[in-house]
């Protein structure tokens, strides 16, 4: 219960730094923060293959991706812009609802007598059993989907040549 | 051990919310891309959690296929907006009007 508090304590204030600070350098690095408490959260659930991969894909690829590109434009800081108070509110009025109903659905819903879980529970075996037999299909279709996001961003990439 | 499942729904919930804050507040289309992957994150707790307390493995591994996805889109994003900066060479998303009408 403590180490529920730590991180989500750490998770929400490193995604409000991610949302709000005006630099992108910040909130890239914020974002990492917030991604490794993700990372946290799959241990806790016997996650271990996929807490490894969020460190490995997010913090590890997709972060520096942003970073790549943050730097590559070389931005300065957001100035705010005057007199949209209006849109401001309704985003906040409008994140906050979804927060609440998106909270109380999840607190509603009926728990699941706790069966008790088998003792290789999230182990790389069991997920890879399962990705390779059940999920077979959509794992092949992946690769698919890589490739055309691969060769997606060459080609937006290179407009300009 | 005793895990509570239903406070970390309630976080997951919490982040989705700050993810969907962030889309609809931030100017700037990086922190956009940046919201939408702590909301695919979000999603993502939801599914492992969800997961852990039916005691079944199939959550953890759709998980990994929304990494998959989150992966192929930021590469996609990062491009457009580098081929849009190119032309415009601006980040702000109501500087591009291009698609509106």
């Amino acid at each position: 219960m403590i180490l529920f508090w730590i991180v989500a304590i750490i998770s929400v204030a490193s995604a409000l730094t991610v949302v709000l600070h005006r630099n992108p350098v910040y909130s890239a690095l914020a974002l990492v923060v917030a991604l490794f408490q993700v990372a946290v959260v799959f241990v806790v659930m016997q996650a271990h293959l996929i807490a490894l991969l969020q460190v490995i894909v997010y913090a590890g690829a997709i972060v520096v991706l942003f970073l790549f590109v943050i730097m590559l434009l070389s931005l300065e800081p957001d100035v705010p812009r005057p007199g949209r108070y209006g849109m401001r509110a309704g985003a906040i009025t409008l994140a906050a609802f979804l927060g609440i109903e998106l909270a109380a659905a999840a607190l509603a819903s009926q728990p699941s007598p706790d069966t008790l879980l088998p003792p290789d529970y999230g182990s790389t075996k069991q997920v890879a059993e399962r990705l390779f037999t059940t999920h077979l299909l959509p794992f092949e279709l992946t690769s698919v989907l890589l490739l055309a996001a691969v060769i997606g961003a060459v080609v937006l990439a290179r407009r300009r040549a | 051990m005793n895990v509570p499942v239903d406070n970390y729904l309630a976080l997951a919930a919490v982040l989705f919310a700050i993810g969907t804050f962030g889309v609809l507040l931030r100017r700037n289309v990086i922190v956009i891309l940046m919201s939408i992957e702590l909301m695919l994150n979000a999603v993502n707790v939801t599914f492992v959690a969800l997961a852990f307390r039916a005691g079944t493995i199939d959550g953890q591994v759709i998980v990994f296929f929304v990494m998959t996805v989150a992966a192929a889109e930021v590469a996609v994003g990062l491009a457009i907006i580098l081929a849009n900066f190119a032309q415009r060479r601006t980040v702000y998303v109501d500087e591009v009007g291009l698609l509106r009408w």
